[in-house]
């Protein structure tokens, strides 16, 4: 998420003439009015220069303070929106009996982020501290701090972050919902079997101390940005490292009951709403354009931040085309599933290089992203690995490859800083990082599933999986008015199973135009 | 009395409702069920996953009626609801020992 300098004066546009003119005119006027006085005295002065004032400089700093703050929050709130789209999403491509155990689950993980980022989870990854993880300013954001004092100015222990010119709870409320979004991946791959109790005490661990130390590396000023290693806005920071703990979580949990085939057979086990996948998917698109441009977390000159609006949606619209080529080319048809899943994996993978490469680099990212995606889904249901919503090949995956892409697309005239030692040592410390954060957060992660396997449980019991969790996590029903199992499952997969449909309550029975519901 | 039970394609409902109307026939019970004769299903892929679709969505109509009236509803609901192509459906006649109207308690040929 570091701007390098090259970066922040690319291009700056001109055409803002009369904004300026009227401006300056608003300057002038007023140093004049300030003068008045002083031209009454000293009449042979024929024309007085203007007077730019201590009060007229510091209002102006408050107001780029204010505009920057006014964007990392508004920012931030699309990037909370997101988890709307991830329960939107998930719940959409899962059965209608776990929809209230699924939007659940990615309800409260925000909320349990929230608490443990604040708790610990931003003194350990923004705190001065090590190389490996903050150690000052630890907990509930009490270390001293004078942002939105920048650089030099600077005084306190949250120095990693001290380049954006904002208010300290700016900061932790940006960085808090993209802490959030990394725990809300994890929901996705643990779908439909595990303990509404084990994902919650996990996700806390998760932000408290997974996700901060891995981000300590590359945004808290630790080892790997040392090393050079760059990731703008978290290809590897979020969501590798939501992948991997969900990876780690979907292997300790295994696969859902009737996934597998004991002839290795794999059985679809569709989802129960499309409409909501779509909704889903179109929130995280318009959520993405506050992770992307956001984590300039400074408006500059709009240049940038108007850049990365581009590449991070060139990216989306690549994906999503290259996913549907290739889901048409080697399933047969445009699977709507993997078009929307080739979105989203067009959107991890320029999350990283978004800044940093050209319009045209992204929509090769973006095309590449979306081939990745679908044979991740196929790769990972080969390996008998269940992943519900695909969440690992899109997160995972194209996570590991967004940050590859820095190396590979990063622009000499966007990125001079990035290149400073050759695109070779770039791509060396991408690939370092990759490895570094996914061995870290893979055993760790792991070990965390283990040990509240142990305590807690992770996986619901065989009758409740069937009858769905919904019932049994929470006692509620998703859709108490409509009956949501159809007859006629699909062949070998778990009785219960229901056909794919858009709607499993319409029906010919409907209700005819301009005819009264209700009996006579 | 005879009950029919017609299995018949969905989108042919409102045919054949308007068909029986026409004969003087009001009453009947409609239900959605899915169903397979001859009519072989297809295969599908969901993210890649093979299934076959052996079930198709039908609706199925109850009627009552008197034993003058059971073949001409026959051939009516069999002309509604042909479209010539595979799957249109059967229909099933067989004899009802009674018929009670709940509201008055009538019986027989006067409940129906």
């Amino acid at each position: 998420m570091k701007l390098s300098i090259s970066a922040q004066t690319a291009g700056c546009s001109s055409g803002r003439g009369p904004t300026r003119t009227t401006w300056l005119g608003a300057g002038v006027t007023a140093a004049a009015v300030a003068l008045l006085p002083a031209l009454a005295v000293a009449e042979e002065a024929a024309e007085a220069a203007p007077v730019f004032t201590a009060e007229m400089a510091t209002q102006l700093a408050n107001l780029t303070v204010g505009i920057d703050t006014l964007w990392v929050l508004v920012t931030a709130a699309l990037v909370f929106f997101m988890n709307t789209g991830f329960g939107l999403l998930e719940s959409g491509l899962c059965r209608s009996k776990n929809a209230v155990n699924i939007l659940s689950k990615n309800f409260v993980v925000f909320a349990a982020s929230s608490i443990s980022f604040y708790l610990i989870g931003w003194g350990l990854m923004f705190g001065d501290g090590n190389g490996f993880l903050g150690l000052q300013g630890l907990f509930a954001l009490g270390g001293p701090d004078n942002s939105p004092a920048t650089g030099e100015a600077y005084e306190g222990v949250y120095t990693s972050i001290n380049w954006t010119g904002v208010p300290l709870y700016a900061k932790f409320f940006f960085q808090l919902v993209f802490a959030g979004t990394a725990a809300t991946i994890v929901s996705g791959c643990v779908a439909e079997r595990i303990k509404f109790v084990s994902f919650l005490v996990f996700s806390f661990l998760l932000v408290a101390f997974l996700y901060p130390i891995t981000g300590h590396w590359i945004w808290g000023g630790g080892w790997l940005a040392g090393l050079g290693m760059w990731d703008f806005a978290g290809s590897t920071v979020v969501h590798s490292v939501g992948g991997w703990a969900g990876l780690t979580g979907a292997m300790v949990l295994g696969a859902r009951k009737g996934k597998f085939g004991k002839d290795g057979r794999v059985n679809p086990i569709p989802g129960h709403n499309m409409t909501s996948v779509f909704m889903g998917c179109f929130v995280l698109w318009l959520g993405w354009f506050g992770f992307n441009p956001g984590s300039t977390m400074g408006v500059g000159d709009g240049a940038l931040i108007a850049h990365i609006f581009t590449t991070t949606n060139m990216a989306a619209a690549a994906g999503s085309l290259g996913a549907l080529v290739t889901a048409w080319l080697l399933l047969g048809k445009p699977d709507y599933t993997m078009i929307a899943n080739g979105c989203l994996a067009g959107l991890v993978a320029i999350t990283a290089p978004c800044a940093w490469v050209t319009v045209s680099s992204s929509i090769i990212i973006g095309l590449s992203a979306g081939v990745l995606v679908v044979a991740g889904v196929l790769f990972f249901d080969r390996v008998k690995l269940d992943d519900p919503v695909g969440a690992l090949s899109v997160h995972l995956v194209n996570g590991m490859w967004g940050t590859l892409c820095v190396g590979l697309f990063a622009n000499p005239d966007l990125a001079a800083d990035l290149l400073a030692n050759g695109r070779g040592a770039l791509i060396q410390s991408q690939l370092i990082g990759i490895a570094g954060v996914g061995v870290f957060t893979f055993a760790a992660s792991l070990t965390f599933w283990i040990v509240v396997k142990a305590v807690l449980g992770l996986r619901v019991e065989e009758e409740e999986e069937v009858d769905g969790l919904d019932y049994g996590e929470h006692g509620n029903h998703a859709y108490p008015d409509f009956q949501t199992v159809t007859v006629g499952g699909i062949a070998g997969a778990a009785p219960g199973v229901g056909h794919a449909s858009a709607y499993q309550a319409v029906s010919p029975l409907a209700l005819q135009p301009g005819q009264r519901g209700g009996a006579a | 009395m005879k009950k029919l039970e017609a299995i018949i394609k969905p989108f042919k409902l409102d045919d054949v409702k308007e068909a029986l109307a026409k004969e003087g026939i009001q009453g009947m019970t409609v239900t959605e069920v899915k169903g397979f004769g001859r009519q072989k299903g297809h295969t599908e892929l969901y993210r890649g996953a093979e299934y076959v679709v052996d079930f198709l969505p039908k609706i199925r109509i109850e009627i009552l009626l008197e034993d003058s009236k059971a073949q001409r509803a026959v051939e009516v609901i069999t002309a509604a609801a042909r479209t010539g192509r595979i799957g249109d459906g059967k229909i099933f006649v067989s004899p009802v020992d009674d018929v009670i109207r709940i509201r008055t308690g009538e019986r027989g040929d006067e409940a129906i």
